[in-house]
């Protein structure tokens, strides 16, 4: 071959050479399975990579053969020996304990115990005519929070104050039947209390010469006065439903009515202990601090049981206080003082530069959280809130240990009917509330994932 | 409740405080809220235990049942409140409850110090032992070196220390808060024993999965006199609560039951009239109106009626009447005359 | 020359003044706070006297009456109800340390798999956090109480676990070590040991620092830990017994099993509460350390390849130590969570601090002084734990300049 050959004849292909197949082995399940499973297990070319093989061989089995062998046991336990019919917990029992199944027989689930009390299970003690409450107050609560959620609707403003003012108005009005016959001598002291506010305000700003305090405070008490007083008058009202008293509420309605109330009063109150821990002002900085610190350092169980025990102790005598009422106090505190350890972290996590700019610019200290700081830092937190949400749903399931029939309680109490009595009945209980609770929880923290990469705005690699 | 929900929910609390002070003693207190609160257990078979309507049946329960019928002339005027064996005794003393009818032993330092009365004894019942066939015992003498199942803070878990310590044997006690876990514990071998009252005995043993395999000792080694329980210093409360036990009692005896009360109105027995109340002021001297036993006995029954019903041998439990058969019938049940 | 004020000219009104601002309204939450504590105490101390429920810690010193299913401190039915309190308190120390030490390492594995590039580890690491941390502990608890009653053998027969121990219904038996007189002067030497591996450990560091050479100081400080306590402990004639568990198999039904007191013994109660409170806690661990390891940036990991670095030593010289600082605060909480969740052992029968305080709350009618000292005791532990760990987090923490 001449190098002349070459340039008055230049090779140039003008059409592509067809593809060939990838060598086997680096594409499809096989490339797949090699890189992903295999390749950390065959590698024995020094003696760490072997050891770290066997280890992964060990481990990869291992885990397939106990992922294998829960399948099996749950089958067995929930299908195969499993009871599907029934009236009564005879259906359950073996044969010698007056029941319906013969000696010798495993019994498996009592799906009947399930499937008898669902109602009972759902909305407790609730009586059954007035359900429709229960189910009317889900379906107004759903479209609110799922509009809060999905970030493509729009008005979010609007849906935040139905959802968080509105609903539970409603929901209260709803699930206890309202007309609360308030004394009047309840509007007569709040009547008084502000007017007092008000009469303070004017003397303050007659005194100390302070220029428009009147004209500004007095229209927050008042636009304040009269939310209280529409709620106090909505409470009151008679809407013609029967009132149905705390102890018979229960099952999961009970769980989410906790549950919900905990979030709603928990985000707010844990803003404000937010700001009082990092505030200037020393009393407010402590007094926030030990709130805090005292209300994370004991467990939520010993705060339960202070409630339920001690709590009669605390008041003047002849005041008592709902007894679901108490628990629902004590779990929106406990998980305010989570949720202001979150906040709190958002708060740190802003630069100085942005509190700075926003003195800089002549930004009042509130301007300055609701402009500036504040929406940055809940942004930030998103997933910690939503992780203290959580928390807070599994830890409602100790509310039963006080004695209330939350999804926990109302399945125990469930047990000792003398008509369901047998042997399996709680542990199909436990498997049905753990499937249960694993689905509410389970879509919160996937929620939770979500909004953390809707908001990642770094790059990937 | 409506006053205390909206006391909290809108903070109002120290307002309602000044309020609601000094009260005039809990009979008139329970005629101007309408029902008897009643405190009962969070679920013992036989004794309180909700059915799947959210119905309160049981021994225990029909106690205050009694009192709601004595008191407003209807049984269904009573509002529950369940309590764990933790809360009981606050719960009554800070008022909480009028009542407290939960499977409670009677003892006397929760007779003295703790400022309760009992009212009577509504169910008499003693610790007992179930063990596994294959062990070979039949006696609870033969148990040193067992280890036993109980419920934790009871009187049940200070008996068997008692009891094994008197009798110089070796033991060991795992307690649970719940029945349920004592008895799933015994069921898989984790003790060799199961001691609880005895009605607790014939209540759990259906959780079991084979109470073939399983025996109840002869010994009965405690007293465990059930009964309700109300605040010391309120003697008009106290007299009603146990008048309305004997009322039920003493309607066993003279053999009026929820059937025949109507015809016993015009009986000729002067003691049987007494209690329906046709002769006498009973009632007025209860604060309640002489109706009073009439109506508990129409609408609740007398304490057989109540015992079949709720634990009796026709009932899952299939407790037989033992000491708790009336005086005249080989058991100790025994009322005052009403007179 | 002209002065620059701050103050605005005019008189400034009291109320636009901050500083007075801030006063008042201190003053006014501080008589809120006063007034709230007044009115919480008069009440309480009147119910008490009116309720005649007897008040003060004199009970502590009465007799108890019942027993405990595991006490650390020599304890029977005849002690008083404050040593009963102190066995749960003892007891609540035991399973928190240990389930702490365990949690801590699951979770640091579980979220390095979760990271492994094998598919099979990866997915069941993510399948197991993301189930186990979402249903309820209490429910968890209880569950894994009863596999482990259904799963081990019953009481007159046993199994063997990889020679650990043998376990049954009644527990894991491990045999016991038990020193006798003299087994002092090996105490000495451990004590002596680890301070002399501590100094190894930081001479190596210096000359690292100082020459570059690298000097295997874990190995070493292992081999001195382990070593000098071993060889005291034979040369001064070894001065303790290791006390085997004996199983009977002869004999009444009863005496049958493992003799008790004989060995050291894991009750099946304590193995399902730190089965599940280590399982729990491992997944929030496992989750933090993932997002510690992810928060790492990744030109570290690039820069150490760079350098030449193997993937372990990348993990463990360059990611890990700046992942730390991320980790461990909240690390700190979930130490103190899984002690405070501990509290939930009162539904399997775990005679820990809330338990056994609960018991002599039910036999005594103290509430009021029983509730306090259990809150009094996790408070302490709390704070001392976050005082610790606030004080290795400055250590650790990024020295900024």
């Amino acid at each position: 071959m001449g190098l002349d050959n070459s340039i008055t004849k230049p090779y140039v292909r003008t059409e592509m050479v067809p593809q060939k197949a990838p060598p086997p082995g680096t594409v499809g399940p096989r490339k797949w399975l090699w890189d992903n499973v295999f390749a950390s297990m065959l590698n024995f070319t020094t003696v760490g990579n072997a050891i770290t093989s066997i280890l992964m061989i060990v481990l990869t089995f291992g885990v397939i053969f106990l992922a294998w062998w829960v399948a099996a046991v749950l089958l067995k336990f929930g299908w195969q020996d499993a009871i599907f019919t029934g009236t009564d917990g005879s259906y359950c029992r073996p044969e010698d304990n007056k029941g319906k199944v013969p000696i010798g027989q495993n019994i498996g689930a009592c799906w009947p115990f399930i499937t008898h009390r669902f109602g009972q299970f759902m909305n407790g003690f609730y009586p059954e005519p007035e359900r429709w409450r229960i189910y009317l107050t889900y379906i107004i609560g759903a479209p609110l929070i799922a509009g809060l959620l999905i970030p493509s609707i729009p008005r979010k403003g609007l849906n935040s104050i139905l959802l968080f003012v509105a609903y539970p108005i409603i929901a209260t009005i709803l699930l206890s039947g309202g007309n609360m016959e308030i004394a009047g001598s309840t509007y007569i002291f709040w009547a008084v209390v502000f007017a007092a506010i008000l009469i303070t305000l004017f003397a303050v700003e007659k005194l100390t010469d302070s220029k428009g305090l009147f004209a500004a405070g007095g229209k927050v008490v008042i636009a304040v006065a009269i939310a209280m007083f529409a709620i106090l008058f909505l409470l009151d009202f008679d809407f013609g439903l029967e009132f149905v008293e705390t102890s018979r509420w229960g099952g999961l309605m009970l769980t989410l009515v906790i549950g919900l109330v905990g979030i709603v009063v928990s985000l707010p109150l844990g803003i404000i202990l937010a700001l009082g821990r990092r505030s200037q002002m020393p009393v407010v900085r402590l007094a926030s601090t030990i709130f805090i610190e005292v209300w994370r350092g004991v467990p939520l169980i010993t705060v339960l049981f202070m409630s339920s025990v001690m709590l009669p102790l605390f008041f003047a005598e002849g005041v008592s206080f709902d007894k679901l009422i108490r628990a629902l106090i004590v779990v929106a505190l406990f998980s305010s003082a989570y949720m202001a350890e979150v906040v709190r972290g958002g708060l740190q996590a802003i630069p100085k530069g942005q509190y700075e700019g926003a003195q800089a610019l002549g930004l009042s200290f509130w301007q300055t959280t609701n402009l500036i700081t504040m929406p940055q830092a809940l942004k930030l937190v998103i997933p910690g809130i939503v992780n203290t949400f959580i928390g807070l749903f599994k830890d409602t399931t100790l509310v039963s240990i006080i004695g209330l029939y939350d999804f926990l309680g109302i399945q125990e109490a469930a047990l000792q009917d003398t008509a369901w009595l047998a042997p399996t009945n709680q542990m199909t209980g436990f498997l049905f509330m753990a499937a249960v609770y694993f689905m509410f929880c389970f879509s919160m923290s996937r929620y939770s994932l979500y909004t953390e990469r809707r908001l990642h705005t770094g790059h990937e690699r | 409740m409506k006053k205390t929900l909206l006391a909290l929910g809108l903070g109002t609390a120290m307002s309602v405080a000044a309020a609601a002070a000094a009260t005039a003693g809990t009979l008139a207190d329970v005629k101007a809220k309408g029902h008897v609160q009643c405190g009962v257990s969070q679920g013992l078979p036989g004794f309180s235990n909700a059915d799947a309507k959210g119905n309160w049946a049981g021994l225990d329960v029909d106690i205050c049942r009694g009192m709601a019928a004595a008191i407003f002339g209807d049984a269904t005027k009573v509002k529950y409140t369940p309590l764990s064996s933790k809360e009981r005794f606050t719960a009554l003393q800070s008022g909480e409850i009028d009542v407290l009818s939960r499977n409670t032993t009677w003892t006397a330092t929760r007779d003295t110090a703790l400022g309760l009365n009992f009212a009577g004894v509504n169910y008499y019942d003693g610790q007992g032992f179930m063990v596994r066939k294959s062990l070979g015992v039949t006696s609870a003498l033969q148990l040193g070196g067992a280890a036993v199942c109980t419920n934790t803070g009871t009187t049940t878990e200070l008996n068997v220390a008692d009891y094994f310590r008197a009798n110089n044997m070796k033991f060991e006690v795992v307690a649970f808060e719940k029945s349920d876990e004592v008895v799933g514990a015994y069921d898989k071998g984790r003790c060799d024993v199961y001691t609880t009252d005895a009605s607790g005995l014939y209540a759990q043993r259906l959780k079991l999965t084979n109470a073939k395999d399983h025996i109840v000792l002869p010994e009965i080694i405690s007293k465990e006199p059930l009964g309700p329980v109300v605040r010391q210093g309120d003697d008009q409360w106290f007299n009603l609560v146990r008048w309305t036990l004997n009322a039920m009692i003493n309607a066993e005896e003279m053999g009026i039951t929820s059937a025949n009360v109507e015809s016993m109105l015009t009986s000729k027995n002067p003691a049987v009239l007494r209690l329906v109340g046709k002769e006498g002021s009973f009632g007025e001297n209860l604060g309640v109106g002489n109706d009073w036993a009439y109506n508990i006995i129409k609408q609740v029954g007398n304490y057989g009626e109540s015992f079949e019903r709720n634990v009796g041998p026709k009932t899952p439990l299939g407790i037989a009447r033992g000491v708790n058969a009336l005086w005249s019938k080989g058991g100790i049940m025994y009322a005052p005359p009403i007179r | 020359m002209t002065t620059i004020s701050d103050e605005p000219s005019g008189k400034v009104s009291l109320w636009y003044d901050p500083r007075v601002r801030s006063m008042v309204s201190q003053v006014i939450l501080i008589g809120l706070i006063a007034w709230g504590f007044y009115a919480l105490v008069t009440n309480t101390i009147h119910n008490l006297e009116r309720l005649k429920i007897a008040s003060g810690f004199d009970f502590l010193g009465t007799n108890a009456g019942f027993t405990l299913i595991q006490s650390l401190i020599e304890y029977d039915q005849t002690a008083t109800y404050g040593r009963a309190f102190m066995v749960g308190l003892l007891n609540t120390f035991y399973v928190a340390i240990i389930g702490i030490v365990l949690a801590t390492i699951l979770g640091f594995l579980v979220g390095v798999a979760r990271l492994s590039k094998n598919w099979v580890i990866s997915r069941v690491a993510t399948v197991y956090v993301e189930v186990l941390r979402n249903i309820p502990l209490l429910l968890q608890i209880i569950i894994w109480y009863k596999i482990l009653l259904l799963l081990a053998p019953g009481k007159r027969e046993f199994g063997n676990i990889l020679g650990i121990g043998n376990f049954n219904i009644t527990g894991l038996w491990t045999p016991k070590f038990i020193a006798q007189d003299g087994f002092w002067v090996t105490g000495i030497a451990i004590v002596i040991a680890i301070a002399l591996a501590w100094m190894v450990a930081r001479w190596a560091s210096k000359r690292q620092q100082a020459t570059g050479q690298q000097f295997p100081s874990f190995w070493a400080g292992l081999a001195i830990v382990i070593g000098l306590p071993l060889l005291v402990f034979f040369a001064t004639g070894s001065p303790g017994i290791v006390e085997h568990p004996e199983f009977v198999s002869e004999g009444s039904m009863l005496r049958r099993g493992f003799k008790p007191g004989v060995g050291f013994v894991f009750i099946p109660e304590f193995l399902a509460l730190l089965f599940a409170l280590v399982l729990y806690t491992a997944t929030f661990i496992a989750e933090i350390v993932r997002a510690g390891i992810l928060a790492v940036d990744h030109g570290q990991t690039e820069a150490a390849g760079a350098l030449g670095l193997r993937r372990g030593k990348i993990l463990r010289l360059v990611v890990i130590p700046q992942a730390m600082r991320v980790i461990i605060p909240p690390l700190t909480s979930q130490y103190l969570n899984l002690t405070k969740n501990s509290s939930l052992a009162m539904a399997i029968g775990y005679p820990d601090v809330m338990g056994a305080g609960g018991i002599v709350l039910n036999q005594s009618g103290q509430a009021v002084e029983i509730i306090i000292m259990i809150m009094v005791v996790y408070l302490t532990f709390s704070l001392v734990t976050s005082v610790f760990m606030n004080w290795y987090n400055a250590k650790m923490s990024l020295v900024e300049r």
